[in-house]
């Protein structure tokens, strides 16, 4: 191994970089900084990124996102008390997306209602999203207890309830809640199983079945609730009307995504009078998400690169003063019968072991601070084996860089003029 | 004189016509003018002369820390004059043993290290090689100081030291540089007599030096002026 073959230049290197001991330290500092500042940063960095990129894939990558959306000349419009605003997504839009598209493998629609919830003695508001079984596919969350909804709900139209984690944190339900009735909006509602369903951490994406109580087949909720709602807002009361608040569509695979959301949106367009839908790709907020991240990544790697950069220059003239200083002791090496290639060796790995501490020192530092951050200030924090391993790589490079002119300095003086000098 | 018709038994070094120019400037200074000579194995030779007599130029030549302008120099019959920087430092470190008038030995080196150089350059095992450093400790009086750093001795010692590491490698010649120079004269005397006694042992030994007294110890004197030989003087044994 290499190690072994230069284990005894190593241990002069060492014994001579502990001559001075703050001399050495101070160089080192440089590339300290460096690498410890380098690996916090993009811990915390890929921490922040993990966290969005996984609400994003939470959000299925093959998967394209319509929502209703209340267009903005209504917003004014509905100080006037009689208007009744009719908006969003039609039933037939979702027949017309599933039969139009080869591409489209599954679309899910969903209605979102509120109604006042009872179980027991408990009373609360609910969301309640009337779907079909699909959405389970789509949205994968894991089941709790009980079951999801079924095709024979739809068909024999059950009037069966599967609450969400969050529902049912808000009606005290527990596993035993399963079978029991729960009373919405006037209707009795069997309960068939508890699932979970994504915590709501904020941020600009929203999961479709974040803040959702509880699902029910969409046919019930058409037929037991209708489409129009009444809404009060600070004591004015306005009634809408839409049908569907989601469309959920899946594609065959991901490079279709982009092309069928294109192609849907043009559907709409024409089907639609006022722009009240968004549609939102999470692939491409994923690429986003991930370019973000890559820029983020490169002005890092810029500071690291600077920092390092500098670090190096401070061995490199660190070093250059020593060879000035140990001029004499070249030159009896010389004498004695050391070839240059021998003086390099001793010099470079004098500057790669200084380098390379330093790098050992900056992981430290650079574990250190993502490790308090965590613990202070309860951000995520992600320290990745390879930025570990790289910015070794680079603190040994950086040694050996800024370490070879020095070491041929070194080599090159005259024995003759270096024994002379005082 | 041809390369093959001298005949190197018995003789440790071999100097066939060698000049030395360097260039200073705009000016070509001609440090050595032609020197021929042979030094025969075991003989302990000292040479005299003033300042910028060339007696320095010759060493370096000698040391293999320089190559002629032009000329031959042959050393365990090998020509010194066709090798490579690398290939000289293979002769200092095979061949030659080095004492200068400084001691030169390597400051934050111990005694044990400092001796041991030569062989860590030869890449001996390490055991074998402290050793060796022990045993030639003990022959120049210094056993007990293994662990010291060379500003913890006295001159004497240090060059003792030095002396030692000189002998490290067996060399065939041993080149002192006014080796009491920095010394006062008993301690000097110490280390004469150390020369003496290793020149009785039969090491080839080349003493420069500018005191007509110390070149008494020695059994030829090579006097030097204007980079020529002025005389060479032999004693009787």
């Amino acid at each position: 191994m290499i190690f072994n073959k230069y284990v005894r230049e190593i241990n002069l290197g060492v014994k001579n970089l502990l001559l001075h001991k703050l001399r050495s330290f101070l160089t080192m500092l440089g590339v300290v900084f460096g690498v410890g500042s380098v690996i916090a940063m993009l811990a915390v960095g890929e921490g922040a990124s993990k966290e969005a990129l996984d609400r994003i894939r939470k959000l299925g990558s093959l998967n394209i996102i319509i929502n209703a959306a209340k267009p903005i000349e209504e917003e004014t419009a509905t100080n006037m008390r009689v208007f009744m605003s009719m908006y969003g997504l039609l039933y037939d839009d979702e027949k017309r997306i599933a039969e139009s598209f080869p591409s489209v493998r599954k679309t899910v629609p969903a209605k979102v209602v509120r109604k006042e919830g009872r179980l027991g003695d408990r009373v609360m508001e609910l969301r309640v999203v009337g779907t079909t079984p699909d959405w389970f596919e789509l949205v994968k969350r894991s089941l709790v207890a009980g079951r999801e909804l079924v095709r024979s709900d739809i068909t024999n139209r059950k009037n069966v309830v599967v609450l969400t984690e969050h529902g049912t944190r808000k009606l005290l339900a527990t596993r035993n809640t399963i079978g029991e009735k729960l009373r919405l909006g006037g209707f009795y509602f069997e309960v068939v199983g508890i699932i979970q369903n994504a915590g709501s951490v904020g941020g600009d994406v929203q999961t479709p079945d974040e803040e959702i109580d509880a699902y029910i087949p969409l046919v019930v909720a058409q037929e037991r609730f209708g489409d129009i709602f009444l809404k009060r807002v600070s004591g004015s009361e306005t009634r809408e009307r839409v049908e569907l608040h989601q469309i959920i569509v899946e594609v065959e695979s991901t490079d279709q995504v982009e092309s069928t959301a294109t192609g849907i949106e043009t559907m709409l367009k024409r089907f639609h009078k006022k722009t009240d839908y968004r549609i939102s790709v999470p692939l491409a907020l994923l690429r986003q998400a991930e370019a973000t991240k890559r820029t983020f990544n490169i002005v890092l790697g810029s500071i690291a690169g600077i920092s390092l950069l500098v670090g190096g220059i401070g061995i490199m003239n660190i070093m250059l003063a020593s060879v000035t200083e140990r001029t004499r002791e070249i030159g009896i090496r010389r004498a004695i019968g050391a070839k240059k290639q021998q003086i390099i060796i001793q010099f470079l790995i004098e500057t790669v072991v200084l380098s390379t501490t330093g790098g050992l020192i900056g992981i430290g530092i650079g574990l250190l601070i993502p490790w308090l951050i965590t613990l202070l200030a309860g951000m995520p924090t992600v320290v990745s084996w390879f930025s570990l391993i790289l910015s070794l790589g680079i603190s040994m490079g950086v040694g050996i860089i800024f370490g070879i002119y020095p070491a041929i300095r070194a080599s090159n003086l005259d024995p003759i003029v270096a024994l002379r000098h005082e | 004189m041809t390369l093959q018709s001298v005949n190197t038994n018995g003789i440790a070094a071999y100097l066939d016509n060698v000049t030395k120019h360097y260039q200073m400037g705009a000016q070509i200074v001609r440090a050595l003018r032609g020197i021929t000579i042979s030094f025969k194995e075991g003989s302990f030779w000292a040479i005299l002369g003033p300042s910028g007599s060339g007696k320095s130029t010759m060493l370096n030549l000698l040391g293999c820390l320089d190559r002629p302008t032009s000329g031959q120099y042959l050393l365990s019959g090998q020509d010194v004059s066709v090798l490579d920087d690398n290939q000289l430092s293979e002769m200092r470190l095979r061949h030659l043993g080095f004492i200068f008038q400084s001691f030169n030995l390597i400051p934050q080196s111990t005694v044990e290290e400092n001796i041991q150089l030569p062989l860590y350059y030869q890449g001996w095992d390490p055991e074998k090689s402290a050793e060796r450093a022990r045993l030639l400790a003990r022959m120049v009086g210094l056993e007990e100081r293994l662990n010291h750093r060379p500003m913890e001795l006295s001159g004497g010692q240090q060059q003792r030291v030095a002396v030692a590491r000189a002998l490290a490698n067996d060399p065939a010649i041993l080149l002192a540089d006014e080796p009491t120079g920095n010394l006062d004269s008993s301690t000097g005397q110490e280390i004469m007599n150390l020369l003496i006694d290793l020149n009785r042992q039969g090491k080839t030994i080349i003493m420069v030096t500018h005191e007509q007294y110390l070149a008494e110890y020695a059994n030829h004197h090579l006097y030097m002026k204007d980079g020529k030989i002025e005389r060479i003087e032999g004693k009787r044994v």
